[in-house]
């Protein structure tokens, strides 16, 4: 099983001062796959993905990666485990260019400056964004920082690649072509983790979908028989009235 | 690694260097003694400050007590001398060891502990506080009543013991203050610049792309307290007297951090642009002073006041940033 599972979490629980965010959570990533994580708002989506990346270790439950187990590590060491990720609320090096912060992610694996900048320039590239090279992060509109948010992450030469909410707020056109990105890195080897609302980009992407509903897993499948599953219909849209 | 450092630096920036420096090494031969002893502390300041800016201004750590580092600098080397005969160019190894000791010492106990921001600048002030305390009553360097350095005529110049003339000192400070600048250089355009600015912009997001940001922020204080003491060994050598209340007073720490803050904090150079205006402004408007029959002996105080009030409140980002734009000196990488 591990050997086809790169990520596969175990009852993973998390509380905060007695506020359980995250109870027994399981779920697991395929080797190649792409699997979202959805879920109405405060449902412990990213206090999921906080632990797996590393910034909060989970009260009980494990996380094997890669065959590896990986809970209480710290971020740096996750990453260099194989893991990247991005912020939903976006964490741009506001002072440093665009391709400066790539760069940045680009070091983790080549060992000089100038190789990192040559990594850097093409994954910016991959992304659409070699343009936005030369200015500062803290110039770029919002669906710019998403996607330099990507390009720096992804830079790192991750195996597994946490993606938190990186659609919102993009026009669907724009949406369409992260799909297409994310769609041509998977085809390349990457395995994808992403939590998301926009559901146009999640039955375009997943194989699999996990529903998180107040800190528990209510439903676990294939995108279209997630989206039929009474439970999950309830919790977003309410129980259904008898009429 | 010339390469490395002269990337994406526009030729006019290394032409408008160069003049620079070919102005600092005539200057001596054509003033008097008293502007030789303002461009030394133009230079003392510029060096210190630059040490201070690898901290703050790439690392992002808030340290208001370097003059600690100074202090433990130049008392080292100093004691060293005095005591053991021991040359100020060994002496200064050990200084440095010493106060790179005591930075990882505050380094270690801050980060480790999660203190940052203001709560990390206090505990620097405090650092600094007892240890200038500690000093007033630690009788192998005299406490409170002053430490000295016996002198000599300034007819020899002994560049081995640093014992000599002014412009001795002035070309010795000039040619660590440029070796400083290029050794920054050196690190900001490396994996640990990158790491470092990474960290001062958003530290959860460094440590997500793989950095130890523990790690990288001790590197940022050793290398900075190191530097400082180098700072405090030449002062001890330049003025030959040591009191704790001065070397570790808070003012000191204040007063040679005003030259970054001024000059632009996180720029290269911005420490030695601080340095000229503040000290070369200030000592100009001092004489002004004189001149015109005023003796007003808090008028540097309140100089260094106005700067940094209009610098907070206008250039919140200190003069060289506008300054280079208007240059058109901007780095191209």
């Amino acid at each position: 099983m591990s050997a086809t599972h790169l990520l596969a979490v175990t009852g993973i629980s998390k509380s905060f001062r007695g506020l359980k965010a995250v109870s027994q959570a399981s779920l697991t990533v395929p080797q190649g796959g792409i699997v979202s994580l959805i879920g109405p708002n405060g449902a412990g989506k990213t206090t999921c993905f906080n632990m797996i990346a590393g910034v909060f270790k989970p009260d009980e439950g494990s996380i094997l990666f890669d065959g590896r187990s990986i809970e209480g590590l710290r971020p740096d060491q996750i990453c260099h485990a194989g893991i990247g990720r991005t912020f939903q609320i976006v964490k741009p090096f506001k002072e440093l260019t665009a391709l400066e912060n790539v760069i940045v992610g680009a070091l983790r694996n080549e060992s000089s400056t100038r190789a990192a900048r040559k990594k850097a320039e093409g994954v910016l590239d991959q992304l659409g964004m070699l343009d936005k090279r030369d200015q500062p992060a803290a110039q770029l509109t919002l669906p710019e920082r998403k996607r330099l948010e990507v390009a720096r992450a992804l830079a790192t030469d991750p195996k597994l690649l946490l993606l938190d909410e990186v659609m919102a707020g993009l026009r669907p056109t724009e949406t369409d072509q992260m799909v297409a990105v994310f769609r041509d890195l998977n085809r390349k080897g990457l395995t994808i983790l992403l939590i998301e609302h926009v559901m146009r980009a999640v039955m375009a992407l997943s194989q699999h979908v996990v529903v998180l509903h107040h800190g528990q897993v209510i439903a676990d499948g294939a995108p279209e028989q997630v989206v039929r599953d009474p439970a999950v219909l309830e919790c977003y849209l309410g129980e259904e009235a008898e009429v | 690694m010339i390469a490395r450092l002269l990337h994406g630096v526009p030729k006019r920036a290394l032409i408008l260097l160069g003049l620079l420096l070919a102005f600092l090494l005539v200057a001596p031969l054509f003033v008097g003694n008293y502007i030789l002893s303002v461009l030394i502390l133009v230079l003392y300041f510029a060096y210190t400050g630059q040490a201070w800016n690898v901290m703050m201004g790439f690392a992002g750590q808030l340290s208001l007590g370097h003059s600690l580092y100074v202090g433990l600098g130049a008392y080292t080397a100093a004691a060293l001398y005095v005591h053991f005969g021991i040359g100020p160019w060994a002496g200064v190894w050990i200084a440095i060891i010493i106060s790179m000791a005591a930075g990882l010492v505050i380094g270690f106990l801050a980060f480790r502990f999660g203190i940052g921001g203001v709560y990390f600048a206090l505990l620097t002030i405090a650092f600094a506080e007892f240890t200038r305390v500690g000093f007033d009553h630690f009788m192998w360097v005299n406490g409170s009543g002053g430490f000295f350095l016996p002198v000599t005529q300034y007819s020899v110049n002994d560049p081995l013991n640093l014992r000599g003339s002014p412009m001795m000192f002035y070309y010795i400070l000039l040619t660590i203050t440029v070796l400083a600048f290029i050794f920054c250089r050196w690190l900001l355009t490396g994996r640990i610049g990158y790491y470092w600015l990474a960290i001062r912009e958003e530290p959860e997001a460094a440590q997500t792309l793989g950095i130890n940001i523990f790690r990288y922020k001790m590197i940022a204080v050793a290398i900075s307290s190191g530097m400082t003491a180098l700072s405090g060994v030449f002062f001890a050598f330049y003025y030959n007297n040591l009191f704790p209340e001065q070397i570790f007073s808070m003012n000191r720490s204040i007063e040679l951090i005003l030259g970054p803050i001024i000059g632009g904090v996180g720029s290269l150079f911005g420490p030695i642009l601080g340095a000229f205006v503040l000290t070369a402004l200030a000592e100009a408007l001092n004489d002004i002073m004189v001149a015109l029959g005023y003796e007003l002996p808090g008028v540097k105080l309140v100089f260094y006041g106005f700067c940094l009030l209009f610098v907070v409140m206008w250039l919140p980002n200190g003069i060289w940033p506008p300054l280079r734009k208007w240059l058109k000196l901007e780095d191209r990488s």
